[in-house]
């Protein structure tokens, strides 16, 4: 699995490109948990993973500014830099539901920044020069940032009953 | 600009269609997908020279979700019709894609012989261990004490192991991915495309529907603790005797690849004189 070949980046360079892609499959991923969830028209939850995609795109945006890089440079497949099997900020897909409330979506949300902030975290720890340590410590404060967003926003949401799942047309198999 | 920040020609989504998926919330697939998309995008090859092809059942809806050349065929038949392409345009990459039911119950015989003749394509298959499509039944890999409602007590039926039969028949490249890691799938597929010859991955996909409980593999899933090896002994023994959550490739072969003939040796008139009555 990915996971095995985890290394501390080395470089200024390495660093931003780590960073940019876990930025950019946070943005597709969320952009296909939208797309998820428009499909089956949940439409409230699709309109937040949009929204969750926008900022998240805007941290990619400001790396490629940073470092100067194009659009279209960079291969967006790169595995093999985190602990984890997929990229921390990521949200699992199978945590989804065709029923989730936005508070579901939230919880998730919030999880995956919160897992973002330990990776840069963690990144300013192993650092091996100042500038690798400022610039992981600026992105995690970002993400710190982010989380603090997530949970105002929870606040605003209400938390779903115990029978939201309950669907009287389930997908089952009627016996 | 260094080796790191390299432009590439095709990205993952130039791989994707405009078609979204209608698949569960949830459902594994959707990482798989995500996967053939980036392993396409690590072996640089123009979507006009791959083809993806499919049988029926969910994961078979695949085709279409890619900007490849696709066909969606009959149910359990994938991997004849993905042969018959790849031995007329052998230039193309084929990729035949799929389910447990349809590609070990339904296409089970097709299965067999397709890892026996060794034709150079790669066959992903979808594995939840249900007929998730026609909602829930026991498939060939499901478990034989599942329990439930069409089943009670669970089928009793001992579960198929697709990759020692699929090392067994002679395919030349075996391997088992996970689709919560879809970027060791895709790196995982992308060396399938590359090996020649049958290249087959199991890729376990829960479904979150009807087997809500498979969430907990992405708990049991782990890397193969030893690395592959071309020994069909030595990886008949490790699939054996491995707990079925091992994620790696598994066997990497030098078996001959199919080649197609190069002349006939016997005009078509000839061969017919010999049955004329």
């Amino acid at each position: 699995m990915s996971s095995s070949n985890r290394q501390a980046p080395q470089t200024m360079e390495s660093l931003m490109a780590q960073a940019l892609l876990m930025e950019r499959e946070a943005v597709a991923r969320y952009t296909e948990l939208a797309e998820m969830m428009e499909t089956h028209n949940n439409t409230e939850v699709a309109d937040l993973f949009r929204k969750m995609a926008e900022y998240e795109g805007h941290h990619v945006a400001q790396i490629l500014a940073d470092m100067d890089w194009a659009e279209d440079d960079f291969a967006p497949h790169d595995a093999g830099t985190w602990a984890t099997a997929e990229p921390p900020e990521s949200v699992p897909v199978d945590e989804m539901h065709y029923l989730m409330h936005p508070w579901h979506a939230l919880q998730l949300a919030l999880a995956a920044e919160q897992r973002a902030v330990s990776f840069f975290d963690n990144l300013v720890r192993e650092a091996t020069s100042d500038d690798i340590r400022r610039a992981a410590e600026s992105m995690r404060d970002e993400e710190l940032e982010h989380v603090a967003l997530v949970k105002a926003w929870l606040q605003k949401v209400p938390k779903p009953g115990a029978e939201w799942a309950v669907d009287p047309d389930p997908p089952r198999y009627a016996d | 600009m260094n080796d790191m920040t390299a432009p590439l020609a095709f990205a993952a989504a130039d791989y994707k269609s405009d078609y979204k998926p209608i698949w569960c919330p949830g459902c594994g697939d959707y990482t798989v997908l995500s996967s053939v998309t980036k392993a396409l995008a690590m072996i640089q090859r123009p979507p006009h020279e791959v083809a993806v092809v499919s049988g029926i059942g969910c994961s078979s809806r695949l085709p279409a979700y890619t900007t490849c050349y696709g066909f969606h065929g009959v149910h359990g038949r994938a991997l004849a019709a993905g042969t018959g392409l790849k031995v007329a345009r052998p230039d193309l990459t084929v990729i035949v894609a799929g389910g447990d039911g349809d590609g070990y119950s339904i296409g089970g015989n097709h299965f067999l012989h397709a890892c026996r003749r060794n034709v150079d394509l790669t066959y992903i298959v979808m594995d939840n261990h249900v007929y998730g499509m026609t909602k829930g039944q026991a498939s060939p890999t499901t478990e034989p004490d599942w329990d439930n409602k069409l089943s009670p007590g669970g089928t009793g039926v001992r579960a198929f192991h697709p990759l020692v039969i699929a090392l067994a028949s002679g395919a030349n490249f075996v391997a088992r991915a996970f689709s919560g890691d879809p970027n060791g799938t895709a790196a995982i597929i992308a060396q399938a495309i590359r090996h020649p010859g049958f290249s087959f991955v199991e890729v376990l996909s829960p479904c979150i529907t009807f087997r809500p409980e498979q969430r907990q593999w992405k708990e049991l899933v782990h890397a193969a603790p030893v690395a592959e090896t071309d020994d069909p002994a030595r990886a008949a023994r490790r699939i054996m005797t491995d707990d079925g959550f091992n994620v790696g490739v598994l066997y990497a072969g030098s078996r001959p690849v199919y080649a197609r003939a190069k002349e006939a040796s016997a005009s078509l008139a000839e061969i017919e004189a010999e049955f004329a009555l």
